[in-house]
């Protein structure tokens, strides 16, 4: 259960204290140091044989894996929310010898789930990996990390090599490699670049990395903590799996919770518990809150209102108007301008384009310059109607969704503070417009200044 | 077979060829970029786009077989 220490970025809460079966991917962590290869398999036991055996008997395994990730209904943690077993059976599908990857590369600013899931339990992560890899007669997989990895890289580091030198898989190779880049370095096709060598940019698809991927090979690009998941369900199949959860959202899930919390860090939580079992689990609020993020930057905002009536699974959030994403919660105090903040957070999104699609780059920055105007309360501001039309002109022209989620999450804020912008349009700046930014919009150094006419 | 256009976004330099060669199909924002009407196309529609793939400056007016677009996250 949870550590208790305020410092502490990890708690494996059962939010009411009665959840029987939780923590599941946290089980058997302490404090903030790795689960060894001997501590992770007597908490979990050993990894399951998918391949070996004779040709006919690993390939009924194999099908028996994917067939089980798709009972499961387990989901892509990273954001998307694609099922896993499609695509799973996607690559399966495909022609020549597939690749796996583990993306935990967490290019969303207030996440910390994967990172802290491979610092703390590296080998469960590495076990989905290698049975992923063993479904689909993969001989490798590719455990991508970001810039801002931290005490993950050590720990993954550390793990791949117990394992090679305990010989335990043999049968599937592991290696480290760190992509760095921006916001969009983590979506698929620009982690595939970035591991290729080139910049860590997106790229126009078709094809998806499933048909043609690293190395033209067909891909399995997976979220770690997705993988993690598949490793417990290779373990104890789909029904234990689906012991918790809703019947939309089974299983467990790691959520990112911060703001004017006690204990903000990463919990394991069951899906569909609700907010404020999660803001209790967390030790509650330390200050007023004005508005809650959820999903992340791609995201959407909900008032303070709202705060009591949300439950933290992918159906119930977006039955909200909400968002899921990758388990991203983020309270804004009731000390700063949630107004400010948006407009903040518009330009930095502006900035994260990768510079490559007309539409994205123009129409960021004009919806950024908007929100701008009307939180300055400019002399000329932008009806909601212009609002309206820049947005439509950018969300799902480019060539990934960056665009998209930009416009989602800008919207909602919006919606979510329309009070406050209404003020801030006629009078300008408040008091709280100068207060520090509680958003973590990271500076990243060495940013291309260039870009598209 | 039908086909339809589709834009590559990130080959585009907003040249708008394609706009005065398929008016039918592409229209263009504020920006210059091309909006298009992905719907199949029909007749001489694709006598059109053809000509307008073709003149594209960049290549990135494609036309493209129709299938059904694979999600992924």
């Amino acid at each position: 259960m949870s550590s208790s220490a305020p410092t502490a970025e990890l708690h494996a809460a059962a939010p009411d204290d009665t959840v029987a079966g939780l923590p599941r991917l946290l089980a058997g962590v302490h404090g903030e140091r790795a689960l060894t290869l001997s501590e992770h398999v007597s908490v979990h036991g050993e990894l399951p044989t998918v391949a070996g055996g004779g040709r006919s008997r690993s390939r009924a395994r194999s099908r028996r894996l994917i067939e089980e990730v798709e009972a499961s209904g387990l989901r892509g943690c990273g954001g998307g929310g694609f099922p896993a077993g499609t695509k799973l059976r996607s690559v399966a599908a495909a022609r020549g010898r597939p690749v796996v990857v583990v993306n935990a590369v967490e290019a969303e600013p207030p996440s910390s789930k994967d990172r802290t899931l491979l610092e703390l339990a590296p080998h469960l992560v590495l076990d989905g990996a290698v049975l992923a890899a063993e479904a689909l007669g993969a001989d490798e997989a590719v455990v991508a990390i970001g810039e801002h990895a931290g005490g993950s890289a050590a720990s993954a580091y550390a793990a791949i090599e117990e394992r090679s030198h305990g010989g335990e898989h043999g049968r599937v190779a592991l290696t480290l490699a760190s992509v760095a880049g921006g916001y969009v370095a983590g979506q698929e096709s620009a982690l595939i670049s970035g591991l290729e060598g080139r910049e860590a940019l997106p790229t126009f698809t078709p094809p998806l990395p499933f048909e043609r991927g690293l190395r033209r090979r067909p891909t399995l690009v997976n979220n770690a903590e997705t993988l993690a998941h598949l490793a417990l369900i290779a373990r104890h199949g789909a029904g234990w799996f689906r012991r918790l959860g809703t019947e939309a959202h089974p299983g467990s899930t790691l959520l990112t919770l911060s703001g004017p919390v006690a204990y903000p860090g990463v919990y394991e939580i069951e899906a569909g518990a609700s907010l404020t079992s999660l803001i209790d689990a967390a030790g509650g609020t330390t200050a007023g809150v004005r508005g809650v993020l959820t999903g992340g930057y791609a995201g959407s905002w909900a008032p303070a209102a709202a705060i009591d009536e949300l439950m933290l699974s992918r159906e119930q959030l977006a039955g909200a108007g909400a968002s899921f994403g990758a388990g991203i919660v983020v309270l804004l105090s009731a000390e700063t301008c949630p107004v400010a903040e948006t407009s903040r957070l518009a330009r930095w999104l502006a900035g994260e384009s990768a510079r490559q699609c007309g539409p994205c780059v123009h129409g960021l920055d004009a919806i950024s310059g908007a929100v701008e105007a009307v939180a300055a309360g400019a002399r000329e501001q932008p009806s909601a109607q212009r609002l309206r039309t820049l947005s439509s002109l950018a969300a799902g022209r480019g060539a990934c969704a960056h665009p998209d989620g930009a416009v989602r999450v800008i919207a909602s804020a919006l919606r979510a503070f329309a009070p406050e912008f209404e003020d801030h349009s006629r009078g300008g700046p408040c008091e709280r417009c100068r207060a520090a930014s509680e958003l973590p919009l990271p500076h990243r150094a060495g940013r291309r200044a260039t870009g598209r006419p | 077979m039908s086909r339809r256009v589709r834009v590559n976004p990130i080959a585009c330099e907003a040249h708008g060829i394609c706009a005065e060669l398929l008016p039918e199909r592409v229209t263009l924002d504020e920006w210059g970029y091309p909006i298009v009407d992905e719907r199949t196309l029909h007749g001489e529609e694709l006598e059109h786009a053809r000509r307008a793939a073709r003149a594209c400056p960049t290549l990135a007016l494609l036309l493209e077989r129709e299938r059904s677009r694979t999600a992924a996250s």
